[in-house]
């Protein structure tokens, strides 16, 4: 009995505050979805009828077309860049220390402060990417007021600002590479390519799988970097899942419909995280 | 993402993997060519630090710098008006305290409840533990776009809405808070706790006086992920804050976007003040930022 009061008096505080704002509230927005409610007037029960509404509604599928183009540029090319700059900073060189900080620093600015930088940096008439594109003779281009181009601005930016982590979590793992096997590799007379792609890849495949899964369901919810760059435009090119949801619940007030799209969100990120696992494990490789 | 074996030999993982992954390079200096990756490596580095470098330079340029065409890359000369126009037409001098007193809160609200809760997770044997645990585990799954509906009904009807509470409560305690502690606390020997009871002392008194002080590393690595968290976050405040006096520094930039959105130097002006506090941070505890960015991608 008094263990369980002293145990509960550890973790209480801290559990109930978390369930209490997740757990919760995740079961009301469950509830919520069946409904079709303002928050002011009466809510009326409606079952499925938010959910039908929603595999009807184009704006939908056109918010996932623009999350799923966002998320095929973004998270292979984050993957990509954060095992290439690992196995570049991953070496005892001069100024190594100097590379790091450079690449790792633009972690910490803020989505708001990305945001007024990529407005900046890619604005078509003063920007420094148009300004360099012109002295290489490249004809200036629209960027984010450009419907096929705002989505490419912002996985770069995104690139910009998250590459930190991919690096550092590839880093870890370099670190991992058992040594006497890449020296026995080259007693063996392997180079240095071979002995990465067969040794060290494969070391680091359950990272790879992790990153993969963890940069999707990053991506599927980007809305901040839209905010603060494009708020959806132009043409709703960079309206997002989320995005939707913002607008539908909090400009629109349709509290319901927004209930039920913020779940189909949910499922299709577990659908992801469970397809990546499963070919993962066929591939054989050891993640979760 | 059940536990796996990488999650449950963490501790030694953040004690020792990031100290390792930023080791200072080895003065011994060898008689060779300078490296090849140079040529890869010095470009790529620039290309990161450039948008910061020109946020600054664009900071202190004149107005007129700034939308002339082609614009200068260095500023034709350096000027505060920026900034004046800054902290004297906004309410940015309030936004500021309001995000320090949020994170602020969060850190320290987050270094109390998950130490005490990582410790209990990780040490206590009591009715409802594994219960307990197994709810936080499972919020890992679900999204915060989820929350924000009936996070945003159940603040109005507290009366939480457009004041500061609204961007503090959801921070007071993370899941990642507990994980990390509970796994800082099952690496440490039991034995420093067995030697107290023998003392006599109780479970408290344990925690507060042998274990507390071995658990500033991984405090330092708490702390960081809630500042980066509340101070940039965006998203809660945007929808739970809409009263100036109550907003954050990152909701007070992001607004300027439609009401200033040619006053550039201002607008860099207010970037670089709200990104240098942590640009700073990160400049001074480099190897404390990275061990919490190994442990957010280790946690799962």
């Amino acid at each position: 009995m008094r263990d369980t009061v002293t145990g509960w008096g550890f973790v209480g505080p801290g559990t109930v505050i978390i369930l209490g704002l997740s757990i919760f509230p995740a079961l009301w927005a469950l509830w919520l979805s069946l409904e079709k409610w303002d928050g002011f007037s009466q809510a009326t029960f409606v079952g499925a009828g938010n959910y039908q509404k929603l595999i009807t509604d184009e704006d939908f599928w056109a918010a996932v077309r623009n999350t799923g183009l966002y998320t095929v540029l973004f998270v292979p090319a984050s993957v990509l860049l954060g095992l290439f700059l690992a196995v570049a900073l991953n070496r005892k060189i001069r100024f190594i220390g100097v590379y790091r900080t450079a690449i790792f620093v633009p972690f910490v600015a803020s989505a708001a402060a990305t945001g007024i930088l990529a407005t900046y940096l890619f604005s078509p008439q003063y920007g420094l990417i148009n300004n360099v594109l012109r002295r290489l003779g490249v004809p200036a281009q629209g960027w984010l007021e450009d419907p096929h181009q705002a989505m490419v601005v912002i996985a770069i930016m995104s690139l910009w600002g998250q590459a930190a982590f991919t690096t550092v979590i590839y880093l870890a793992g370099l670190q991992d590479v058992p040594g006497d096997l890449l020296e026995a590799a080259r007693v063996d007379g392997a180079n240095r390519w071979q002995s990465f792609w067969r040794i060290v890849w494969p070391h680091l495949s359950p990272i790879t799988v992790f990153v993969t899964i963890w940069q999707t369901i990053g991506a599927i919810q980007l809305f901040d970097l839209v905010y603060t760059t494009t708020r959806g435009g132009p043409l709703d090119a960079t309206k997002t899942i989320v995005y939707f949801l913002y607008e539908k619940a909090f400009h629109s007030l349709q509290f319901g419909y927004g209930s039920a799209a913020a779940y189909a969100l949910f499922v299709i990120t577990l659908g992801i995280t469970v397809v990546v696992v499963v070919y993962a494990r066929r591939r054989g490789m050891e993640a979760f | 993402m059940s536990a796996d074996p990488v999650a449950e030999n963490m501790p030694a993982v953040i004690a020792d993997r990031p100290a390792t992954a930023v080791a200072a390079p080895t003065r011994r200096r060898r008689r060779r060519r300078p490296s090849l990756w140079h040529l890869f490596l010095a470009p790529t580095a620039l290309i990161f630090v450039i948008p910061l470098v020109q946020m600054m330079l664009a900071s202190f340029s004149p107005a007129k710098d700034l939308v002339t065409f082609p614009p200068p890359f260095i500023p034709s000369r350096l000027t505060v008006s920026g900034y004046i126009g800054l902290f004297t037409g906004t309410g940015i001098v309030r936004w500021l305290i309001n995000s320090t007193i949020v994170a602020g809160t969060a850190i320290i609200s987050n270094i109390v409840l998950c130490s005490l809760a990582g410790y209990g997770f990780a040490r206590l044997h009591f009715r409802g533990r594994n219960f307990g645990f197994l709810g936080i585990v499972a919020t890992i799954m679900i999204p915060t776009q989820l929350l924000m509906i009936p996070t945003y009904i159940l603040f109005s009807k507290l009366g939480l809405l457009n004041g500061l509470g609204a961007a503090i409560v959801p921070w007071l305690a993370t899941t990642f808070g507990i994980f990390l502690m509970r796994q800082f606390f099952l690496s440490l020997p039991a034995e420093l706790e067995e030697a107290g009871m023998i003392d006599g002392a109780n479970r408290w008194q344990i925690f507060l006086r042998i274990v507390l002080p071995l658990a500033k590393p991984a405090l330092a690595t708490l702390a960081i992920f809630t500042l980066l968290g509340a101070w940039n976050d965006l998203v809660w405040p945007l929808i739970a804050i809409n009263n100036d006096a109550a907003f954050t520094v990152q909701l007070g930039i992001a607004n300027f976007q439609g009401s200033r959105r040619t006053e550039w130097s201002l607008l860099m002006a207010a970037n670089a003040v709200a990104t240098a506090p942590l640009i700073i941070f990160f400049l001074i505890a480099q190897r404390q930022f990275i061990a919490t960015m190994t442990f957010t991608g280790l946690k799962a």
